[in-house]
């Protein structure tokens, strides 16, 4: 039953048990490719109480979703899940292995392409078609440059970035049907997740936020941060920083966006005092909106925002906020 | 007192990755970026990786071997390097690793080779979760994986006890903890701390450290067969976009003329209460 130009879904559950939003996005993008190769696609659903996500799944179109449920898996452990990974691509010999860039994906896609004897390409951010070949374009130099690098061996594991990709719409491709992934959980794993611990106090994280409100070294300190915080309340987002506020510890590691912290899309960024250092535009170059609020009027920031105020960011700030919250509350859009 | 803890920390040189966006440029005919005027520095991500080799070396007590791959390296890196309080030095210089022409199995294939020929034990081998460069970040998987040693990836803290190691791996939210037994290989992430700056007189002192250069004839690795994707584009991204300032009079005007302007443009349509 080898299907030897098939694609190959590596899906994920969210927090709630639920099927991730990022694996919708690979049902999407591979359904494009598959009909450019003439591929069929498949998917894999590891987990423990994932039958519902395992559905979800089916109805976003993959012929076959194999399932493995086990209490083992209930959290990712490469030593549990690896092999039988490994052991579907073995028996279903796909072309192409689509795993989003998520914390999972970064840690298995290089693992499973060398258990496979496979390529890996990793944080794509599109994947195209010519002839039979296959492209992944990905940042390099930390989003300086874009390369694009094709496979000389087969298959081909690609991580995905958040973001790229769109769910299928709801009935676009048949429902496929879910069955057994047939291999044995290994019973240990060279190493053991004992404990898992939340940190972020935040009720929206940095990457599904909708606006995100970043500072940069011109903040001058902690106590700046809450202004940011302030206009973020307003968005229903949340603060993010660059690099020099989280070297100087005003605020928690877990805020920096750059390609050393975080890589964000929002709707709206608002960039406060940030001279737009390349690691730093590498993390939010594609957010829908930018708005750059700084001092210098040559600072790069401006040349990669939509929108831009030069001047004092604790003048410009409050009074931005505060009339952006009366805009937005006496619904003077429509 | 057993033997030492043998830590070994994998290190790559890159172009500052903090230069302006200007300086890379491209050169397609070579199928290469270009970095003129770029310093190379360490990989920041490796930095952090030395910084927790150094961290648990006052600890436990630990020699800590420097290993490096790469074509024309600078000396004055690498020293730097050491003289943070590494022991010794493995450089694995050669041709054929120019910068953009291998990929993360050749380097893995050739960081593996080098540790097998010339560290006679280890404990803990340590790598940045990923070079600036190439942002790949395979080259530690790989290399536990040729090296067959578990991996633990995105790491933010390790510590060591009675031959095992505890490690908190980074999550979106959080972190999650992972124990394994030695020997290990960790992928290591900023939150580690950043690299301590070496005193000019351990740089001094770092010159009389062992290094050893060794090319891949002398590994005897043979990256011929080894190369599993080929870089076959080069483009720069299209990043800038066409900014409309808004001036006022004020500083304070200009900010609410700014959130007038945005809702008049309707790009907060989504953010109406």
């Amino acid at each position: 039953m080898a299907n030897e130009s098939g694609i190959l879904i590596l899906g994920e559950v969210d927090d709630s048990g639920k099927l991730a939003s990022s694996t919708r996005a690979l049902c999407g993008l591979a359904h494009g490719l598959a009909a450019s190769l003439g591929a069929e696609v498949s998917a894999a659903l590891l987990g423990s109480g994932v039958r519902n996500a395992a559905e979800e799944l089916a109805a976003c179109g993959p012929a076959r979703v194999f399932l493995a449920e086990d209490e083992k898996l209930s959290v990712y452990n490469p030593g549990i899940h690896l092999p039988l990974i490994k052991s579907l691509c073995k028996s279903e010999g796909p072309r192409v292995v689509l795993v989003a860039h998520s914390t999972m994906g970064q840690d298995l896609a290089p693992r499973l392409s060398y258990e496979i004897g496979g390529g890996v390409v990793t944080d794509c951010v599109g994947i195209s078609v010519d002839g039979s070949a296959l492209k992944c374009s990905k940042p390099i130099y930390g989003g300086n440059v874009i390369a694009g690098y094709s496979a000389t061996v087969a298959p081909l594991v690609i991580t995905v970035r958040s973001g790229v990709g769109d769910a299928p719409a709801p009935g676009a491709h048949p429902a496929g049907i879910v069955e057994a992934l047939g291999a044995e959980v290994p019973s240990a794993a060279s190493a053991q997740v004992t404990e898992r611990i939340k940190e972020t106090g935040e009720e929206i994280g940095l990457e599904e936020a909708p606006a995100v409100v970043s500072g940069g070294r011109g903040i001058g300190g902690p106590e700046g941060f809450s202004e940011l915080s302030k206009l973020a309340g307003v968005l229903g987002g949340a603060v993010g920083a660059s690099r020099p506020p989280v070297d100087s510890g005003w605020v928690p590691s877990t805020s920096q966006v750059g390609i050393t912290g975080k890589i964000i899309s929002p709707e709206l960024c608002v960039a406060v005092a940030i001279s737009g250092s390349s690691q730093h535009l590498s993390g939010m170059a594609d957010s829908r909106t930018v708005v750059a609020i700084n001092n210098d009027p040559d600072a790069y920031i401006f040349k990669v925002s939509d929108y831009g105020v030069v001047g004092d960011w604790r003048s410009v700030l409050p009074a931005f906020t505060e009339k952006l919250a009366g805009l937005l509350k006496g619904g003077e859009q429509q | 007192m057993s033997e030492p803890l043998q830590i070994v920390v994998c290190v790559k040189q890159v172009p500052d990755p903090e230069s302006p966006p200007s300086s890379f440029t491209l050169d397609s005919s070579e199928m290469r970026v270009t970095c003129s005027g770029v310093p190379p520095v360490l990989s920041p991500f490796d930095e952090n990786a030395l910084e927790l080799a150094i961290a648990l070396k006052e600890l436990h007590g630990a020699e800590v071997t420097i290993v490096s791959a790469g074509r024309g390296l600078s000396k004055a890196v690498l020293l730097k390097a050491l003289a943070v309080g590494a022991d010794k030095m493995l450089v694995v210089d050669d041709e054929v690793l120019t910068r953009d022409k291998v990929d993360s199995r050749q380097t893995a294939l050739v960081l593996a080779s080098a540790i097998r020929d010339n560290v006679e034990k280890y404990d803990l081998v340590l790598t940045g979760i990923q070079a600036a460069d190439t942002n790949a970040g395979q080259v530690g998987h790989l290399l536990g994986c040729m090296l067959g040693i578990p991996v633990l990836s995105l790491v933010r803290k390790a510590e060591l006890s009675d031959g095992a190691i505890r490690v908190e791996r980074v999550l979106p939210d959080g972190y999650e903890v992972m124990e394994a037994g030695l020997p290990v290989l960790l992928t290591v992430s900023h939150e580690v701390g950043e690299l301590r700056y070496p005193s000019l007189v351990a740089i001094k002192g770092a010159k009389g450290l062992p290094q050893t250069t060794v090319s891949l004839a002398d590994l005897g690795v043979d990256l011929g067969s080894e190369k599993s994707v080929d870089l076959v584009s080069l483009e720069l991204p299209d990043r800038e976009r066409r900014c409309q300032m808004v001036e006022a009079d004020e500083p304070e005007l200009a900010g609410a003329a700014l959130a007038a302007k945005l809702v008049e443009d309707k790009k907060l349509t989504g953010f109406v209460h």
